[in-house]
């Protein structure tokens, strides 16, 4: 098992209404220089969240009480940019453990399947619903319910279905990652390997 | 059933196909740096894995290398332990590197071209978002994350559904001053920093076959820009004659049947692609971004929008004018600067230099510019020399820096302080990309001279 595994998580969450969310945003290059993965969350947001020097910046909504949990909530084209993936590190480390936009770069996106955080694609609309209800009520709870492939905020009546390939939502609902699978493999890609042109 | 280039590279490396999930694709061609390698191993030695083919993976360092004194120990703790974790990993596990002060080394996207690492029709993968720039020769080449780069040295594949399809042509012949950065510019501007998000883009049309090798490859970098995976260009004679001396390249009879395989690398006539997008090479002028994402882009001689006639949100639209410290309908022509970067894995080729040099030539740079200039490879820094820019840069009052990364992201010191304006020839404006606070308009290395030598944005058409 390579992360925990994901099947529906409850939570208030964190909403940060900005478009073209990049990953240089979420985590700048120089904290890049570890060697292992950890303490990645101290510099979630570096820039946006710290002043230079290094006291907190009030007015972003990571240093606000009001709003925490384990959801994020990110504008369109969310983590475009550089592929690092401790950009999705630094967003594990800090507690989220879901990440919800109305589009998600590729990259980015992959990254998060791959050590556990599991980004929903949710309509625009949604995506404002969801925005307005955070800021009418923080303690506003939202249900990801990745089995039913559901997302829902306050009733449950008010839900959208979200989309996900069954190999991913198997690996999520498992904790398992693609080595796993690929190991098994083995002999087919030597085989395959021993084929190629170069 | 018609392909498409794109098709008949990945379908020809498909090891299996997942039921509504991705392909098993198998990579010919693996490039590590030090930033997203050290992980990777770590998860491989924990699991108790080894290097399925350590002859198909390619190190070499870049991020975090200083731009002087390379002969010296670096003196950053951290980016020595990287740099130290690479050349180890590298060793213990029987792969080529080319480390700092290596006669090979330089940019992870320069090097694997000058040496033949890079070749129509491959796989190619590494751990940084502008491996697409390996696209030009007509290869899928696409940057992962290090989860990814981690699959790849255990099992020589990643899973990837197979992304959709688009094509952008540009036809017609291009306006003096136009470089194929501004044409990378331009597109992104037109399609936005997120147009090609799930797509892999083909460029076409009279005015990439015309390009030189070197512009072929900073229009494919760019592709991710726009959220392409990748880009990729049709292999024509141009690309054949490139490759065919290179160190890598496959010569005598695997040369013969490489050749087989891509003369077969076309789009067939008639294939179908998701999305396409026609433009003329007359539309195009020189570029500079005014904003913090690279669709943010306009004609240098063109003045910065109003909220009211961009698409998005006009609160990150706002934001993002706020950071760079520009108005609506500001004219960009005239702008004072405070530095000029030239250099990264966009345009950091001996082609851009000489584009650099053809504007500097008999000038000099303005007194309140500082300027780096930073050759993606040592080979580029060879041939600087040798072709006499060297000189020219010396006469202009510039100095020459030894290669890497630099100020493209600002692992090193090479950071522009916070506030200042830099006209770049790297990829990302994004905020502090280029060190915390800095500024940054993206621009060609034709557009950067002109900055250089007049310490304002300036039509370089004006200085040709």
């Amino acid at each position: 098992m390579a992360y925990d595994a994901f099947n529906i998580l409850k939570s208030t969450a964190v909403p940060l209404p900005i478009e073209n969310v990049d990953t240089d945003q979420i985590i700048p290059a120089r904290f890049l220089k570890a060697t292992e993965r950890k303490g990645f969350g101290n510099n979630l947001f570096r820039d946006w969240r710290f002043n230079q020097d290094n006291s907190p910046k009030e007015n972003f909504v990571l240093n606000n009480n009001l709003y925490t949990g384990k959801i994020l909530v990110g504008g369109y084209n969310f983590g475009s940019g550089s592929s690092r993936e401790h950009a999705a590190w630094a967003i594990y480390d800090y507690g989220f453990r879901c990440v919800i936009s109305s589009f998600f770069a590729d990259i980015f996106k992959n990254n998060c399947l791959n050590i556990g955080v599991l980004p929903v694609q949710v309509s625009v609309n949604f995506l404002n619903n969801i925005f307005e209800k955070i800021y009418d009520d923080p303690k506003t709870e939202i249900k990801v319910d990745l089995p039913k492939q559901q997302i829902s905020i306050g009733s449950l009546a008010n839900f959208e279905v979200f989309e996900i390939n069954s190999y991913k939502k198997e690996n999520m609902m498992n904790g398992y990652d693609d080595i796993d699978f690929l190991k098994n493999m083995k002999s087919e890609i030597q085989d395959f390997a021993s084929k190629t042109p170069f | 059933m018609k392909k498409t280039l794109f098709d008949k590279v990945w379908d020809s490396h498909v090891v299996k196909s997942i039921n509504d999930g991705p392909d098993v694709l198998f990579i010919d061609r693996h490039m590590i740096h030090e930033v997203t390698s050290p992980v990777a191993f770590l998860g491989l030695e924990k699991r108790k894995n080894s290097v399925l083919y350590p002859n198909k993976t390619f190190a070499t360092a870049d991020h975090n290398t200083p731009t002087i004194n390379q002969h010296l120990p670096v003196s950053d703790p951290l980016s020595r332990n990287q740099l130290n974790a690479l050349e180890d990993n590298a060793k213990k596990h029987g792969i080529s590197y080319w480390g700092l002060g290596h006669e090979k080394n330089g940019i992870v996207h320069v090097v694997g071209p000058e040496y033949g690492i890079t070749l129509p029709g491959a796989t190619i993968v590494c751990g940084d978002s502008h491996t697409s720039t390996h696209g030009a020769f007509g290869a899928i080449a696409f940057g992962i994350g290090t989860s990814e780069v981690e699959m790849v040295l255990t099992s020589q594949c990643i899973m990837q559904p197979k992304p959709k399809k688009m094509r952008i042509s540009i036809n017609g012949e291009l306006n003096n001053g136009v470089t194929p950065k501004d044409i990378a510019l331009f597109i992104i501007s037109k399609l936005s920093t997120s147009g090609a998000t799930g797509f892999f883009v083909e460029y076409a049309g009279e005015v990439f076959k015309e390009m030189s090798m070197e512009g072929r490859m900073t229009v494919c970098n760019l592709s991710i820009e726009m959220g392409a995976r990748g880009g990729m260009i049709a292999p024509d004679a141009k690309t054949f004659d490139y490759i065919k001396t290179k160190e890598f390249t496959p010569k005598g009879n695997n040369w013969n049947k490489a050749m087989e395989y891509w003369e077969t690398l076309y789009t067939d006539k008639n294939a179908i692609f998701d999305k396409e997008f026609i433009f003329e090479g007359s539309e195009i002028e020189p570029m500079i971004t005014f904003g913090t994402n690279p669709g943010m882009g306009i004609s240098i001689t063109k003045s910065i929008p109003n909220k009211e006639d961009i698409k998005g949100s006009v609160d990150t639209f706002i934001k993002s004018l706020d950071y760079m410290g520009f108005n609506e309908g500001d004219v960009m022509l005239g702008k004072p600067i405070d530095y000029v970067f030239i250099g990264s894995c966009t345009n950091g080729r001996i082609e851009d230099f000489r584009a650099f040099a053809k504007i500097v030539k008999g000038r000099k740079r303005a007194n309140e510019v500082t300027a780096w200039l930073v050759p993606g490879s040592h080979k580029v820094m060879k041939a600087i020399k040798e072709e006499g820019l060297l000189e020219i840069f010396e006469e202009a009052n510039f100095k020459l820096r030894e290669p890497g990364c630099s100020a493209c992201l600002a692992m090193n010191d090479d950071k522009i302080p916070p506030g200042r304006y830099a006209v770049s020839t790297s990829n990302r404006n994004f905020e502090g990309r280029q060190g915390p606070g800095a500024r940054t308009l993206l621009a060609s290395p034709t557009v950067a001279a002109a900055a250089a030598v007049t310490g304002k944005i300036t039509d370089p058409r004006n200085l040709i």
